[in-house]
């Protein structure tokens, strides 16, 4: 009997999916992702905009002057400048800075709580997953940006509360996705096994099943970047988000936007390129992965 | 080989060569494959998973996966050529010459269409006239016997049972007269009853249409039961073939030998016999093999069989084995020690370490299923209980009670070595945690997959054993020799092992703490045969030197026999019979026991036995005795009105019947030792 699970070859030793294999095997496929290469250059370019803004901008972003407002782009202004003689490349640099920590940090809360709540109404079941599941839906029934608008103006403009409000708001949602996931796993036999030596639940939770609902958690983070980054940008429009003096590019549409008719589209234009390219950049990237993780 | 002529065959199958590209390179999974079935015959295909069995059958329907390619090799239906057939074409010749059962009809089905008009929607693909169809479609459903086809017309899937829709995707199959039957592990996911029910048919029904049927299964008795020739598959490589009665009767292949070894053989138990088994794994990979591909796993391998691929030898009259030495395989050396484990741990048994008495299980209030009727049950040191029935009976029900895993209704009570224990695993103590321990049936989900096997075992040896730092390795390390499993496996997660792996971990995990009784839920029935016979062994050799008790629960009597010192029935959650292994097996056995050995029995040992129905609704259990429904041996009224008593009959043998003993049928199924 001694014979039997000793004689495994070396070979089929070596063609066993190590861990180490899969992830080198993940990387390459990722490479190769046409979707992934672009959306990842995307983000990077502006993450290194962000952080080398004030090196590499030709004038400051705040810095008027008064005897060149409204200039269309030319070799001194790449962008033109706007009505109080700012140089809109500069401003279109120095306001990634706002949105690249505000909207991250925001998905992260929600990631986090999202997690929390998925997993306990997950396991619960029963009065408690039915409880909270229908305050979430209630929740979820109101547009984001009008719950937004209500809770920004009770507890005062400040990128805190943006932060919180998305941050939260996004946690209903993705407490979903974990939940779904949970459900899926806690009737499987390892947990019943856990049980079965007396783990307590923060323990089951947090040890046994967490590490099995990360792929759909990690998935629903990166969706969640896209939209969170539109969602400040949309605030700031609004004048609910960022505030002035920052170049932050919601912000700044909203300043310029009556400018169009008058023929400044300068003024507008590249701050919603910008916006665009961050949010189709992300969003490219989770694909992107997504479909590679998938396979 | 004994081949007809090609042009006559209905299946040809030469030379064929099949691989799946993985990961941008081509693994190998059929090579040099030829077989033939003649008309009107079975031809059974028999190999342990990953032998490449199904993907035969897919190649053989011109519907292997996207990255499935035949390199080379011809298959020829009826005499045509099936592999170069494209588009329009093919789906005509496949919807006249070929069908298909697989194993899970279920999923066969289309659950929002009635079964009438999805028969008939055969038909339809068939050319017949609208007007006709659903005739047509009534007329084969009666066919493959199923009373009340009307009636069955109107329903959809999920309304019947696995049986039941099994009929209906074999009258699907059968509809158009197909030339060639292909059946995938038609009846492994069905009961044992039914099982032998689907059998009888598909056997009666060939012989009644003629079919020629190409038949894929694992297990061997079934292929036994079914087939005139059968052809045996090992790594893609068919390595034995011939008549079926032939080749059971005298094996000319070690892997035949082997794999014939590993069954319990009828009326043996583990004080009788160890199980043989074949060491080692399947390659992983065809490629760079120069020898025989058995070879590494051989006891009779020689030199030459490294080197030199053997061709098919002829053995005998339409036989051939692909052995250089296939004279000496009926002598391949044992892979284990034929004497059972002796008894190193002596029990003064005084009290059961588990005595469960008078307990129920009824689920939801509002319309309550009584999963489990008054059980009561011991389990003493150092025994094994065996429990059997179909599913439906209740026995995952009592071992979950046992479990704690659900609180069993007020009432009744449960005790571990005559303490009572908590009818919920969350108000039980850490001792009683570590006395009681569960082997579940999938290993695939029963260990966490994101963690190492180290973590995976260590931990309860931790939260049990309470051991830490160099106490926690020498024992985790003492352990694993225990289990057999190598330590270079501890760092490795459950997707990089085997499933006969996966299960020692499994097991290792339930003895991580020093338990007294650990219940094993089906561990062996999502294994194969070869690596039952070790799991069994292992346990059976655990059982010796630690003195555990099993409460061992499973639909195969074979095994339950091996392994069971004493054997409880249970039928719609009530005890029927309970008694010693030799006993209930031996007769003579209460009706419901007597159907079970039937339907297992290898040769018809009786068709008169047969259980017909399905398991009645455990919402509205039978009145009076609750197998009245079924029972071939009922008397008369009183088996409608009047529930009979579990009597002792002769020592511990106690049965639930009205029967005298006298009266009470015996299943010659037994040899005895």
């Amino acid at each position: 009997m001694t014979g039997e699970t000793m004689t495994a070859t070396a070979a089929a030793e070596a063609a066993m999916d190590t861990p180490a294999r899969i992830r080198r095997e993940r990387v390459r496929l990722l490479l190769r992702n046409l979707p992934f290469l672009v959306g990842s250059l995307l983000l990077i370019f502006w993450i290194v905009m962000a952080i080398a803004g004030p090196w590499i901008v030709p004038y400051g972003a705040d810095d008027t002057d008064l005897l060149n407002t409204l200039t269309p782009p030319s070799p001194d202004h790449w962008f033109g400048t706007d009505q109080f003689g700012r140089d809109v490349f500069s401003r279109v640099i120095m306001g990634s800075r706002d949105i690249l920590i505000v909207a991250p940090l925001a998905t992260l809360l929600g990631t986090v709580v999202g997690t929390v709540l998925g997993l306990v109404t997950g396991y619960a079941k029963g009065l408690t997953d039915d409880v909270v599941s229908r305050i979430v839906d209630a929740f979820l029934a109101l547009p984001l940006l009008i719950l937004a608008m209500l809770v920004i103006t009770a507890l005062g403009i400040s990128n805190t509360t943006v932060i919180i409000v998305i941050g939260l708001s996004f946690g209903l949602i993705v407490g979903r996705t974990v939940r779904a996931a949970v459900l899926g796993e806690r009737d499987l036999d390892y947990v019943a096994a856990a049980h079965l030596r007396g783990e307590k639940p923060i323990y089951i939770l947090f040890v046994e099943i967490l590490p099995n609902v990360m792929p759909p958690i990690m998935v629903e983070t990166t969706v969640r970047l896209g939209y969170a980054i539109f969602t400040v940008a949309s605030l700031s429009f609004l004048g609910l988000g960022i505030q002035p003096p920052s170049p932050d590019w919601g912000l700044s549409i909203s300043q310029n936007y009556g400018l169009i008719g008058g023929g400044y589209w300068w003024t507008v234009l590249f701050y919603a390129l910008s916006i665009g390219s961050l949010v189709v950049g992300v969003n490219l990237a989770a694909e992107g992965a997504q479909a590679v993780l998938d396979a | 080989m004994p081949m007809q002529d090609g042009a006559e065959a209905a299946l040809s199958v030469r030379d064929l060569d099949i691989a799946y590209r993985v990961r941008g390179r081509d693994r190998q999974v059929i090579r040099g494959l030829s077989f033939t079935i003649g008309r009107g015959e079975t031809f059974g295909l028999v190999g342990e998973s990953g032998c490449g069995k199904s993907t035969v059958a897919l190649a053989v329907a011109r519907y292997l996966p996207g990255n499935g390619r035949v390199r080379q090799g011809s298959i020829e239906i009826a005499g045509a050529d099936a592999l170069t057939m494209q588009g329009e074409a093919l789906r005509r010749f496949r919807a006249r010459n070929l069908s298909m059962v697989y194993q899970d009809p279920g999923r066969a089905l289309n659950p929002s269409i009635r079964i009438g008009q999805q028969v008939a929607e055969v038909f339809e693909v068939a050319g017949v006239p609208a007007a006709e169809r659903m005739d047509r479609a009534r007329a084969i459903l009666e066919r493959v016997r199923i009373v009340d086809a009307g009636r069955v017309m109107t329903r959809y899937p999920h309304q019947l049972s696995g049986g039941m829709l099994q009929r209906v995707v074999i009258a699907m199959a059968l509809a158009v007269d197909p030339t060639l039957l292909i059946l995938d592990e038609p009846t492994t996911a069905l009961d044992a009853t039914v099982e032998a029910e689907v059998l009888d048919l598909i056997e009666s029904l060939r012989a009644e249409m003629g079919s020629s049927v190409l038949f894929i299964g694992h297990n061997l008795a079934v292929i036994r039961r079914m087939c005139a020739r059968v052809g045996v598959l090992y790594a893609g490589t068919l390595v034995e073939e011939g008549p079926t009665r032939e080749i059971f009767a005298n094996p000319r292949h070690p892997y035949t030998v082997g794999l014939l070894r590993c069954l319990p053989q009828p009326g043996l138990s583990k004080h009788d016999t160890r199980l043989d088994t074949i060491p080692g794994f399947l390659p992983t990979s065809l490629a760079g093999i120069e020898g025989c591909v058995f070879a590494p796993r051989c006891g009779l391998a020689q030199d030459i069989c490294r080197t030199q691929e053997p061709p098919l030898i002829p053995v005998a009259p339409g036989r051939v084995s692909r052995c250089h030495f296939h004279e000496q395989a009926p002598d391949l050396p044992r892979a284990t020690l034929a004497t059972p484990p002796a008894q190193t741990k002596k029990l003064a048994a005084i009290r059961p370490v588990i005595r469960a008495a008078g307990i129920s299980k009824t689920f939801g209030s509002h319309l309550p299923v009584y999963a489990l009727r008054d059980v009561s049950v011991e389990i003493w040191p150092g025994e094994t209980l065996g429990l059997v029935g179909e599913s439906g009976s209740g026995k995952t029900t009592l071992a979950k009670l046992i479990m704690g895993l659900t609180p069993p209704d007020a009432g009744g009570i449960i005790e571990l070595s005559g303490e009572p224990l908590a009818g919920s695993a969350t108000r039980r103590q850490p001792a009683e945690f570590e006395a009681l321990q569960i082997v579940f049936q999938n290993p695939d989900a029963a260990l966490n997959r994101s963690q190492t096997i180290r973590r995976i075992i260590s931990r309860p040896m931790r939260k049990l054993g309470r051991y830490r730092g160099v106490t926690l390795s020498d024992r985790l390390r003492g352990l694993m020799s225990h289990i057999r499993l190598a330590e270079r496996y501890l760092p490795m997660r459950p997707r990089q092992l085997s499933g006969g792996l996966k299960q020692r971990v499994a097991i290792a995990r339930a003895f991580a703490g020093d338990p007294r009784i650990v219940v094993c839920d089906e561990p062996t029935s999502a294994l194969d045969v070869s690596v039952q016979a070790a799991i069994l062994n292992l346990l059976a050799d655990l059982q010796a030197e630690q003195g555990v008790s099993y409460l061992f629960v499973s639909h195969d009597l074979r095994v339950v026999r091996y392994i069971s010192d004493r054997i409880a029935v249970l039928y719609l959650g009530r005890l029927m019979e309970i008694g010693p292994a030799a006993e209930v097996f031996n007769g003579p056995h209460h009706p419901y026991t007597e159907s079970l050995l039937a339907a297992s029995a290898e040769e018809d040992a009786g068709s008169a036995l047969r259980l017909s129905g399905e398991i009645p609704s455990a919402m509205r259990p039978p009145s009076g005795c609750v197998f009245h429904t079924r029972c071939p041996r009922k008397i008369g009224e009183i088996c409608e009105t009047t529930e009979p008593e579990l009597i002792q009959r002769r020592g511990d043998h106690a049965i639930r019947c009205h029967l005298t003993r006298d009266e009470m049928g015996r299943v010659a199924t037994t040899i005895e030792a």
